[in-house]
């Protein structure tokens, strides 16, 4: 397998007044080259937490990031930058840190002024006019300003944006999540033919399963800063195993009249996990929970082909099915 | 199936071509542009469309909410139990909300007072249309508190020591605290976690049954509409473009916007290499043309369609589509036989 990607034992812990909340908790993953490994799970669960960290926006409070055979866990100040050109990041609102003053035509630019690419004026308009061909906004919009757009377009920007430095892979954290459908339908379209005409890798950050399950080779579902199922795309809609991936699967309402599901409610809410005790983060919701859930966390552990989930009672559940 | 879910055809809330627009300095936003709908006792009907379609400012204009200005509704009629509530005072209208109707949006936080206590707030709500003591409404808040699925010791805590999930539960029981005809439900779960939707979702569903309600549920997400409703209306620039049965929308769409939305979903249990997205953006308001508003990004559209605007045609009983292509007798293109699958 050629990793672009590998992701070891990775924490991310942060000070509250109530004691450390681990955002993201021993999490292991890696990514194939031009592939989309999605991650999913509800609000607070660890998801932006852990994009900007492997991307160094945030430094980890333990483990080990490679990037193409680089530890890139604690990179210096010069070593990010460089990074940079080659791990970028969409996100789902993609002015939230762009002075609302420049031109849409400045905002895809700036990078390459960054990076010192296409010194000169005139290499650069082509370069920005090249990128907003690619994601499919019309020129005339050069001169625009964020809020003149809308929020198809204002994400167009953000990609281009993205691509700008040529990187190799993309964080995108709910890139489509503010969209309406149809334009949804638009820029996930977008997205995947960037992937196939420049090779990129994508790290797919969402709340939603049917986007990341359209989108991914591979799928992680977080819950409460840990991974506790990872498998294929297919394999997790066909082969569910974890109670919460259940779970929250049989909460998403399908858009057909002719299935009838069951849908499994689950009980209470999503807590934060501030200083959580050696047990299965999940055992309070879960229907299955027993002793052993409150005794231990369980780990991630290989099932068969390569289908990762964490929980004791996964062979006892494996059976039910 | 078939219509077993509307108890009977009593009809409690009628919208009549209702045209809503807002004036503003860069013009006049066309919201709701002839809308017609009926809701009947105990049914759920669904509103779905994209942002920007005119959903809310038909809700608002129910409730008598419309913001005025820069809102004006320019014609037509809203009628509560054959009473027409178009025109009426600010006073009248007062009472009939929470009274008659009820109304929950998608941030809780619109309705609710960040600074007295839950329970309160519902026991307020209660006081102004039961003719009870303080203490009495205030057991009846704590247990409208339960029925919505919090603990009634809970009562004396404030919105922000709440979720938001469990912040919009308790504006469910502050809508329902006076047992309204209808409820109005905007995006009631745009904001919450899927798990936490498919609670409140039930939530709704339960207490529909429980008190009879009449529920018009706004929504973008046809998934919701396809668990929570009984009839269905699509709201494209203003208009319903598409409205009938679940059977109708779900298994027969006509209309092309309503098709195109079905292509534009992810689904799970679908695979699909590709999304077959609507081209182009939502219509602006300001700009609407003269035809169907559709026809810009319409796969369909010809020049028949450029003949003004489209009237609806009764394609099957109740099932009403706006586009000139569904006349049996249309000249339709060659793409709309192959759409037809
Ligand atoms: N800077 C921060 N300081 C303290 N807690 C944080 C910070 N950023 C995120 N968190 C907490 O970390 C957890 C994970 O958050 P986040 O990564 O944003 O989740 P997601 O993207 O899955 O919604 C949440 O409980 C959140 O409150
Ligand atoms: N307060 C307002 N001032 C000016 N225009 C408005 C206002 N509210 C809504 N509109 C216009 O009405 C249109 C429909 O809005 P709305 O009813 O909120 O749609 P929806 O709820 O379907 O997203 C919008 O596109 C906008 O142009
Ligand atoms: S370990 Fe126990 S509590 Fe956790 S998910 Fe599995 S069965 Fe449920
Ligand atoms: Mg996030
Ligand atoms: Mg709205």
């Amino acid at each position: 397998m050629d990793e672009i990607l590998k992701v070891e034992k990775l924490k991310k812990y942060y000070a509250t007044p109530r004691g450390l909340l681990h955002a993201v908790d021993n999490v292991d993953f890696s990514v194939e080259r031009g592939k989309t490994m999605g991650f999913v799970g509800e609000s607070g669960c660890g998801k932006s937490t852990l994009g900007s960290t492997i991307i160094g926006l945030e430094v980890p409070t333990g483990g080990k990031i490679i990037y193409d055979g680089r530890d890139i866990t604690f990179p210096t100040k010069k070593e990010l930058k460089e990074l940079r050109k080659e791990l970028q990041m969409i996100f789902q609102d993609p002015f939230s840190s762009i002075d609302p003053r420049m031109s849409i035509s400045d905002i895809i630019a700036e990078p390459l002024i960054i990076h010192r690419m296409y010194r000169s004026r005139q290499e650069r308009t082509k370069k920005v006019e090249e990128l907003m061909d690619i994601v499919g906004i019309a020129r005339r919009y050069a001169y625009s300003y964020p809020h003149e757009l809308d929020g198809g377009r204002r994400q167009r920007v953000g990609i281009a944006r993205a691509l700008a430095v040529n990187p190799k892979f993309i964080v995108c954290d709910e890139p489509v999540s503010a969209l309406d459908v149809s334009i949804q339908a638009q820029v996930l379209n977008l997205l995947q033919d960037l992937q196939r005409d420049h090779q990129l890798t994508y790290l797919f950050i969402t709340h939603d399963l049917s986007v990341v399950r359209h989108i991914s080779d591979d799928i992680c579902v977080m819950y409460l800063g840990q991974i506790v199922e990872k498998c294929s795309a297919a394999e997790l809609y066909l082969h569910t195993l974890h109670p919460y991936t259940k779970a929250l699967l049989s909460a998403i309402p399908i858009p057909d009249i002719t299935i009838k599901k069951k849908r499994i409610l689950m009980k209470g809410e999503l807590s934060s996990p501030i200083e959580p005790k050696d047990q299965c983060r999940f055992a309070a919701r879960c229907p299955y929970a027993n002793e052993e859930c409150y005794s231990s966390c369980p780990k991630l552990m290989d099932v068969g082909n390569g289908h990762m989930v964490a929980c004791h009672k996964v062979h006892s559940l494996e059976d039910n099915l | 199936m078939v219509e077993k879910n509307i108890q009977n055809n009593e009809t409690v809330l009628e919208v009549d071509d209702l045209v809503v627009h807002y004036n503003t300095e860069e013009g006049v936003a066309e919201a709701v542009n002839g809308m017609s709908f009926t809701l009947h006792k105990g049914e759920t009907l669904g509103l779905v469309g994209e942002t920007g379609a005119g959903k809310t400012s038909v809700a608002l204009a129910i409730m008598g909410l419309l913001p005025v200005p820069p809102s004006q509704i320019i014609r037509g009629s809203i009628k509560l139990n054959g009473e027409e509530l178009v025109g009426k005072k600010n006073k009248e209208m007062r009472s009939i909300r929470g009274d008659k109707i009820g109304m929950i949006f998608q941030d809780p936080m619109t309705s609710l007072n960040p600074v007295m206590s839950v329970g309160d707030q519902i026991a307020e709500v209660i006081r102004l249309h039961e003719n009870i003591s303080k203490g009495e409404a205030s057991v009846k808040a704590g247990k409208m508190l339960e029925k919505v699925g919090i603990a009634a010791d809970r009562y004396k805590e404030y919105p922000h020591q709440f979720s938001g999930g469990m912040k919009q539960r308790v504006v469910i029981a502050i809508a329902l605290a006076c047992n309204p005809n209808i409820l109005i439900a905007d995006e009631p779960t745009t904001a919450l976690d899927v798990t936490i939707q498919a609670q409140v979702l039930e939530l709704i569903n339960d207490l529909k049954k429980d008190y009879g309600t009449s529920v018009i549920l706004i929504t973008h997400d046809l998934g919701v509409v396809a668990e929570t409703c009984d009839r269905c209306a699509v709201v494209y620039a203003g208009e319903i473009v598409e409205s009938g049965s679940l059977e109708d929308i779900f298994l027969h769409a006509q209309h092309p916007y309503t098709k195109g939305l079905f292509g534009s979903i992810p689904r799970l249990d679908v695979i699909v290499e590709r999304l077959h997205p609507i081209k182009g953006l939502m219509s602006d308001p300001m700009t609407l043309p003269e035809y169907c508003s559709f026809y810009d990004r319409c796969d369909h559209a010809c020049e028949e369609c450029k003949q003004g605007e489209p009237a609806c045609m009764e394609v099957s009983p109740g099932h009403i589509v706006r586009c000139r292509l569904a006349h049996p007798e249309a000249m339709k293109p060659e793409s709309w036989e192959k759409g037809q699958a």
